[in-house]
């Protein structure tokens, strides 16, 4: 427990981390929000008018740790500013756009770390198999490809010549409208599948890799060979004894590799017209919408810090040796 | 298991110590994926370097033959401009693996120097240090990148460099300090100390040499992410968009919908560069790792001439 | 310390013939092991003593099928006799009348299986590293059982687990303990109950107590005599520690450069060791009883095993060497015409080849004493 009391405060400052940077960059950039906001107003309001949209916005001329006390008091109660684009709380955007970001990256993630999990351990233990000189290269190959790029050829083979798949937006807009119908369900999920699909092969070559390289180490282990001794099954000396501490290893690097794969993610979403976070944050972008950005920013990162969290509490449970750590 | 033949190899330190004089030249060009790897790598520096001379000197000029497929005239087409293709890869190499290279190997010196050096002083620097480089390594790259390049008025090569550097030491700082944490209980540094040579010289004479092959590791891999994410934050648009790059041409194929209207030479020749050189850097990167863990290698001659009396193996 | 609970006469346990095992390695094929042959009698500890690299360890791996590549056995036969009948044990094989002889060394993975753990188990080096670190003791003593005996039931493993803890002085409370949680004498104990839980005739010991310190490894092995006596199994101790051998071991095989060159019985061995080589490891071990004595060591060094020395493999460190010492290989056969004598691999006991007396252990003192001191004048100049 101890161990997992650690690894909170952890993240604890690493979300104050986050956040106080969040605060930080902006300000501490040349350029000033409220004459960019002045600029798009094009000089056409009154002082008056501007002050008040400087207040809306949170744009303020006090000093530096006032701001930031202010800051962090909104940010306590889940108050995230307004978004210059629509003038929308962010937590509104937030609320719309998390949910479809959350379940198209949610499920890939788990498909590619279970199927590249597996497909590990079966090139290990049958190495030399036609298995292993077929997926090897492969997957080495595959591993190197940028997301975007295999994003936007899916889109342009599948989606637009082949025309299998479709390969913009989140679901059908002209028959379907958001809500707790299977058929939007079904649409949603069609319109997934191919933003999922790169995901999916974007990161499993690394989980592979992965796996088969402590599997390999792994199976030269003398209890891998006292398993054989003992003339247990071959079933359970790949998966009790070889793939049960092959995957330790794994696990943390799953955590770690979390924000390569929420960033790849970002860009599929883009390239997909997908309505998530990531096609959200390129708009607030491309808008100089400093408050979105931020939010979204904050919430990607809490996403990222969670999952990491998660992933301590799979390895505190899958390896007994950290559960009885005498400090 | 006493076996005759086994050569002792402690796990987590293969890639550390490794031998001395020309047998890691030998080993290096007999491993398959590695010269492949190298191969291919070094045509694409050559292209970086030399291509431009070779082509037009204006490739941003706007021509007359818009979005033409390859022909013999423009072998990779012309994008919605009438600019040719073939002249902005090889134009966009010199920016992009220029960029990679020199980002990834800023990133990997502060990650050595961090590293090392936290590895070894230890006591509350290495607490510190410790704390920051995991903060930075648990914060999402891309969004950070993305967020500080937004916000940064100058948008050009000198940004995307600085914003990789930041995002991009952290792992590298984390690995050699674990390497580091693993030698400095070994005895030549304790000969070492005890013939009172200075810290720095212990950190950077002693302890860098025996951990080069991992550093070379990290080189490599930060490199790669660098080359990656250069090309993501392009192709969002936060690069330099008066000059040519791999992502911008992404960038500007995304913005005139090459995709949709079927310009596939536009975006499949910088892509597939970007693709090639990341995947080239993986197979070295690879290679090293299995000529310093000789049981990661492929054993597949090996095991089809035991195959009959080891069934069980 | 061990009574001769085998019965010489009945049929042997295990007869290995003219094993040899290769390793090829990219700088050349290593023999690790040449015609290797021994026979061990039912209920009979048998020591198997050596330097690194002399082999050893590889024939216990040998005889297992344990080998990986690029280890190939390349030659020979190891016979297995199974007892004539089991009792209460519940195999899937039942009983049968006095079974033939298996060769381990040709059974398919398939009947080797059915012969793993059941008549052989074997206790590795170091048990940390032999003991799945993420399941507890139960779950590593309870797989094999669930494997071999399913007719067993969930409290009858338990029970048995208990039982063999209780054996081996665990006590049951810690029976969910993980392998970290045990300290290294209790780790060891736990991986000798783990061997003894089928009931096996064969435990080849690895080298079990070299982890350990001396006072755990008197407690561990008074207790391997002790179970020894009360089961009747049958132990092959390989370790590189002849001194605990000839405490322990009925039989002691003395191995160089991957053949037997000398075997004796414990006592015969005391007395007069028959091999030179035999005699310098003898000699290098004090003693705390027993009468001073010059300690000299060995000269030189192990052979490489890719280029082993021509004729016999010990003749550049024998003091004893003479003429046809570097053409012709000794073979290993008894040193005297009685048939209990020690059987040795050495030209001096060959009357065809040596008219020169079998040599005494003066002999063998004078000869090491004037080695060491060539040796000695010979680094002075």
């Amino acid at each position: 427990m101890r161990h997992l009391t650690r690894r909170i405060g952890f993240y604890l400052v690493a979300l104050w981390a986050s956040a106080t940077l969040n605060f930080l960059i902006p300000r501490l950039a040349p350029g000033d929000p409220a004459r960019a906001l002045l600029a798009r107003m094009h000089g056409r309001i009154s002082p008056a008018a501007l002050h008040a949209l400087e207040v809306q916005y949170g744009i303020s001329h006090e000093p530096l740790y006032s701001q930031y006390w202010q800051y962090l008091n909104n940010l306590a109660h889940a108050d995230l500013g307004t978004s210059f684009t629509n003038a929308e709380p962010v937590t509104n955007v937030i609320a719309r756009d998390l949910p479809w970001t959350l379940a198209l990256v949610g499920v890939a993630l788990i498909i590619s770390f279970v199927l590249g999990t597996i497909l590990g351990v079966a090139v290990a233990w049958w190495r030399g198999s036609r298995l292993d000189t077929v997926l090897m290269p492969a997957f080495t190959f595959i591993s190197a490809i940028p997301y975007f790029w295999f994003a936007l050829a899916l889109v342009f083979i599948l989606g637009h010549t082949l025309n299998w798949f479709p390969s913009n937006g989140g679901y059908d807009i002209y028959s379907y409208a958001p809500g707790w119908d299977l058929g939007f369900f079904l649409s949603a999920a069609q319109y997934a599948i191919l933003p999922a699909f790169t995901i999916v092969i974007g990161s499993i070559a690394g989980w592979m890799l992965g796996m088969r390289n402590t599997m390999i180490t792994t199976l030269s282990e003398d209890y891998v060979l006292m398993a054989e001794a003992k003339g247990l099954s071959q079933w359970r000396i790949m998966i009790t004894y070889a793939a049960r501490n092959a995957i330790l290893p794994n696990i943390t690097s799953f955590a770690l590799a979390l924000g390569f794969v929420v960033s790849g993610s970002l860009l599929t979403e883009i390239v997909f017209n997908y309505p998530g976070i990531g096609y959200a944050l390129v708009q607030g972008v491309q808008n100089k919408d400093y408050p979105l950005i931020q939010g979204l920013f904050l919430i990607i990162t809490v996403a990222v810090l969670v999952a990491n969290f998660l992933a301590d509490l799979a390895y505190v449970v899958l390896d007994p040796r950290v559960r009885s750590e005498r400090g | 298991m006493a076996s005759v033949a086994s050569t002792s190899v402690e796990s987590g330190d293969e890639r550390a110590v490794s031998g001395g004089g020309h047998r890691p030249w030998r080993a290096v060009t007999s491993n398959r994926k590695v010269m492949l790897g190298l191969i291919v790598v070094v045509f694409f520096a050559v292209l970086a370097l030399f291509g431009p001379l070779f082509v037009g000197s204006n490739v941003n000029a706007f021509g007359l033959d818009r979005s033409a497929a390859p022909s013999s005239a423009h072998p990779l087409g012309t994008t919605a401009y009438g600019q040719d293709v073939l002249a902005q890869v090889v134009v966009g190499a010199r920016v992009s693996v220029a960029l990679g290279f020199t980002t990834g190997l800023v990133a990997t010196i502060l990650a050595v120097i961090v590293g090392l050096v936290s590895g070894y002083v230890g006591g509350w620097l290495d607490e510190v240090l410790s704390v920051l480089s995991n903060v930075f390594l648990v914060l999402p790259a891309l969004p950070l990148a993305i967020v500080l390049a937004s916000f940064l008025p100058y948008k050009g090569p000198l940004t995307i460099a600085f914003v990789l550097i930041i995002t991009g030491w952290s792992w590298g700082a984390r690995v050699l300090r674990a390497q580091t944490l693993s030698m400095r209980n070994r005895e030549f540094v304790t000969a070492a100390k005890s013939t009172g040579e200075p810290t720095w010289r212990i950190v950077f004479y002693e302890i860098f040499p025996g951990v080069i092959a991992v550093v070379v590791a990290q080189l490599l891999g930060t490199i790669i992410y660098a080359i990656l994410a250069e090309a993501g934050l392009e192709y969002l648009g936060l690069g330099d968009l008066r000059g040519v790059s791999w992502g911008t041409m992404l960038y500007w194929a995304g913005n005139n919908d090459a995709l949709a209207l079927g310009y596939w030479w536009w975006f499949v020749p910088p892509g597939l560069c970007i693709a090639v050189l990341g995947a080239a850097l993986a197979f070295v990167n690879f290679g090293i790792d299995e000529i310093a863990n000789p049981r990661l290698r492929t054993v597949k001659a090996e095991k089809r001439r035991t195959r009959g009396k080891a069934k069980e193996a | 310390m061990s009574n001769g609970v085998f019965t010489a006469g009945a049929r042997p346990l295990l007869e290995i013939k003219r094993v040899s095992v290769d390793y090829r390695a990219e700088s050349g094929t290593v023999h690790a092991l040449t015609d290797v042959s021994l026979t061990l009698e039912r209920g009979q500890i048998l020591g198997l003593a050596g330097e690194s690299g002399s082999g050893k360890s590889t024939l216990g791996y040998a005889i297992t099928r344990l080998l990986k590549p690029p280890a190939e056995i390349t030659g020979g036969e190891a016979l297995y006799y199974p007892r004539t009948s089991r009792q209460g044990m519940g195999t899937r094989n039942g009983a049968a009348p006095a079974p033939a002889a298996v060769d381990v060394l040709k059974l398919t993975p398939g009947q080797l299986r059915g012969l793993r753990w059941k008549e052989l188990a074997i206790v590795f080096q170091s048990a940390m590293n032999a003991l799945n670190p993420v399941i507890d003791i139960a779950a590593q003593i309870t797989d094999v059982l669930r494997t071999h005996q399913p007719g067993l039931s969930g409290r009858q493993q338990r029970a048995r687990a208990i039982e063999l803890l209780r054996l081996v002085g665990i006590a049951p409370d810690r029976l969910h303990s993980f392998p970290h949680e045990l300290s290294g004498g209790m780790r060891q104990r736990a991986i000798i109950a783990i061997a003894l839980a089928l009931g096996p005739e064969l435990i080849i010991m690895d080298e079990p107590t070299t982890a350990l310190d001396v006072v755990v490894q008197r407690e561990i092995l008074m207790q391997l005599i002790g179970l020894r006596n009360d089961l009747g199994f049958s132990v092959i101790f390989i370790t590189h520690d002849l001194s605990l051998l000839l405490e322990l071991a009925d039989k002691i095989a003395i191995m160089y450069a991957g053949r037997v060159v000398e075997l004796a019985t414990r006592d015969e061995l005391k007395r007069l060791p028959r091999h030179p080589y035999s005699y310098g490891m003898l000699n290098s071990f004090p003693t705390i009883h027993g009468e001073r004595r010059r300690m000299v060591g060995i000269p030189g060094a192990p052979p490489d095993l890719r280029s082993v020395p021509s004729g016999c493999s010990f003749h550049p460190r024998c003091p004893l060497a003479f003429a046809p010492c570097d053409r012709v290989v000794p073979a290993l056969r008894q040193a005297a015409a009685e048939r209990s004598d020690p059987a040795v691999a050495c030209h001096r006991y060959d009357p065809a080849l040596s008219s020169a007396p079998p040599p005494t252990n003066d002999e063998f003192a004078a000869r090491y004493a004037a080695a060491y001191q060539a040796a000695r004048e010979g680094r002075r100049a």
